[in-house]
């Protein structure tokens, strides 16, 4: 259809996404829609260059969103966007790279890769898109799955640990730590706003409805249900310490934003160090040599 | 193109093979290396962590092999060449993310230092045991190149090549040594960088917002772009389109996978390099390659001395394989001899490419050390018989 044919008015967010990729794949109710307008948002109101910002997913529901995003993307493998996503910001130290993806793939597969780029202060933002499930596969228990819920592969209930998502992240050296559910949409927002402008590894975890599975093997209700249960329960607390944010079956989920302190990065870290040891000799790199 | 003088150390030297690749791949241009320790691979990535710095550049010390070559693609669409270095077990690590590689186009250099196996094996002692691994290793179909050098020199000369190979064909390409060459020292000469000839990667350059990553050109390989230059480009490890976007039916699988293939495949000839020595009147010809082909030579030489007519053929490139001179040859020759320090894999090649028109015979060794050239030279005088 072209252009001017079109009955409804258009939307701020079209601009910012491939619209010849549109329907996506999503279910109704889905949280992570939500979460791209926010991301979009965030965008628009940064007023970055969109050509110098890269996205980068891993492989799920939220692994989809790289190929949703109108920036230079890449749909990598499971749990390694994070290290594609360093090689990107490495080669091109001037871009902002995201990357954007669910809790199996950044702290179940990905785990390994999570921990050591936040311990470099890597610049990078991750968006951690928590629906407490693998969802992709039909609704497998998660790293991130609170003790008691019931999945397809814990169906008389969970009952291991799971991961506090800001707690390991503040552990492992991010810099910018923050959680939000999909009802703080303004919030979320900002949080991406700010990591945009933030240099090191910020990470945002937005916790979402996966409606079709996690709810409803739980008996949770539609996605009206979670919103509401997250409206009831979510406390936010700026600064909190990251130790106490555990979250449990049906739970208060505490949010806000944690961690936000300077740190050298990765190549700050490299280019002084470097600098110092070989003088001279040492043109630091990715800096303008003009 | 001419290489950037600045990464390349002209002159005579005494190297090992594992400094040599990073020598080789400082004169191709490599730019970035992400790797992980692991013998007898390790001192590939030291000697470039030494360099780099000087050179202008990143080293980078991953979490693990996994993350290495994700970090490698991640740098090659950003614009950089690209390498790492690993043996067995990180081989094993790599090989999700070498499906990636090849599935993406991307252009990058793997050299593994091979060392005995199965799983930590042999970590000190060589071995040849990954040769079919670095065909067949990653899963689904697709097609890779190999190179093996036999030499420190060697090393040097076909890290360049296989940068100039990858970049040409848009695929992985392997330098598949083992622990004696990597390990071996010898001169080395670097030519002057006006002598190393470099192949560019293939740029696109037309309007932006028509760029198509996956789109073959005239010689079935795709253009490239980096990130961050406003084409706003997609791709994607799922089966795609041109466009980069995935598409899950039958009939772009087969566009799509036919296409990794066939770039190789019908590409075959020109990639391909061997060494053959007096094979003119030869009726037993002993195929072999790395390490293996020197400890040949002295089995060959006694083979000669006792009267029999042998000749060599020793592989430079490994995959894609020499199918066409294989077969021309098993219709001349009685047999091929093939040692190799594993219990049987690129004996298959030559077995299924001789067709039954001659023999095959294999001298295996499952590793930790090259053959005795007497076993050699007993198999090449009962396949003369």
């Amino acid at each position: 259809m072209k252009e001017e044919d079109r009955l409804e008015e258009r939307n701020p967010i079209e601009d910012f996404l491939r619209m010849d990729r549109i329907p996506h794949i999503w279910c109704p109710g889905c949280g992570i829609g939500t979460v791209v307008s926010s991301f979009a948002e965030a965008l628009r109101k940064s007023k970055l260059n969109l050509d110098k910002v890269a996205i980068l997913s891993g492989i799920g529901c939220t692994g989809r969103v790289a190929g949703y995003v109108k920036l230079d993307s890449i749909h990598t493998t499971h749990g390694r966007a994070i290290p594609v996503a360093t090689g990107v910001k490495l080669a091109n130290p001037e871009l902002k790279v995201v990357v954007f993806s669910g809790d199996g793939d950044i702290v179940g597969i990905g785990g390994n890769h999570f921990i050591h780029a936040a311990r470099r202060n890597m610049d990078l933002i991750v968006i951690c898109v928590n629906n407490f499930n693998y969802a992709m596969t039909g609704g497998q228990v998660a790293a991130t799955t609170p003790i008691l819920a019931n999945l397809s592969t814990a169906p008389y209930g969970n009952f291991e640990y799971p991961f506090n998502l800001p707690y390991l992240a503040e552990a492992s050296g991010a810099t910018y730590v923050a959680r939000w559910t999909a009802l703080h949409l303004r919030r979320v927002t900002k949080s991406i706003q700010e990591a945009l402008e933030h240099r090191g590894f910020s990470f945002i975890e937005v916790i979402t409805p996966c409606v079709t599975l996690y709810a409803r093997r739980n008996r949770l209700g539609d996605g009206l249900n979670l919103l509401k249960y997250y409206y009831e329960n979510s406390e936010i607390q700026h600064g909190a310490d990251t130790r106490t944010l555990d979250i449990s079956y049906q739970g208060k989920i505490i949010v806000g934003k944690f961690v936000h302190k300077q740190k050298p990065t990765f190549l700050d870290c490299m280019n002084e160090h470097l600098s110092k040891v070989l003088g001279n000799k040492y043109k630091p790199y990715g800096v303008s040599h003009d | 193109m001419k290489a950037d003088p600045k990464g390349v150390l002209t002159g005579s030297h005494y190297l090992d093979g594992d400094y040599a690749i990073a020598e080789g791949a400082l004169a191709a241009g490599c730019r970035f290396f992400a790797g992980y320790p692991i013998t007898p691979s390790t001192e590939t990535a030291e000697r470039f962590a030494e360099r780099i710095p000087m050179v202008g550049g990143i080293f980078i010390q991953m979490e693990d092999e996994i993350a290495s070559i994700a970090a490698l693609i991640g740098a090659v669409w950003g614009g950089m060449k690209a390498m790492t270095v690993t043996s067995g077990p990180g081989f094993s690590l790599m090989m999700e993310n070498i499906g990636l590689a090849c599935m993406l186009e991307t252009p990058l250099v793997i050299a593994n230092v091979q060392r005995g196996g199965p799983s930590t094996g042999l970590p000190t002692l060589t071995g040849q045991q990954d040769m079919m691994q670095v065909r067949w290793g990653s899963h689904g179909d697709y097609e890779i190149i190999a190179l093996s050098p036999d030499s420190p020199q060697e090393c040097f000369d076909l890290t360049i090549k296989a940068f100039n190979l990858s970049e040409m064909y848009r695929v992985p390409t392997f330098i598949m040594t083992d622990e004696c060459v990597g390990h071996m020292h010898e001169k080395v000469v670097i030519p002057p960088a006006e002598e190393i000839e470099l192949v560019e990667r293939k740029w696109y350059t037309g309007p932006k917002d028509k760029y198509l990553p996956f789109k073959p050109d005239k010689d079935m390989i795709p253009f490239m772009v980096k990130v961050g230059e406003g084409y706003r480009f997609h791709i994607t490890g799922l089966t795609h389109d041109e466009r980069g976007y995935p598409v899950i039916n039958a009939e772009c699988q087969n566009k799509c996978v036919p296409h990794l293939v066939d770039k190789i495949k019908l590409n075959a000839e020109k990639i391909i390099e061997f060494q053959e020595d007096e094979t003119d009147d030869a009726e037993v010809v002993v195929v072999s390659y790395g390490i293996t082909s020197r400890v040949s030579i002295r089995a060959v030489q006694q083979a000669r001395k006792a009267g029999i007519k042998v000749g060599t053929l020793r592989l430079i490139t490994v995959w894609p394989f020499p199918e066409r001179r294989i077969r021309e040859l098993a219709g001349k020759i009685k047999a091929f001899v093939v040692p190799e320090i594993n219990y049987g894999q690129m004996v298959y090649e030559v077995e299924r490419c001789a067709a039954g028109k001659a023999s095959v015979y294999h001298v295996p060794h499952c590793g930790g050390w090259v053959h005795d050239p007497k076993d050699i030279f007993k198999v090449i005088k009962e396949a003369a018989k």
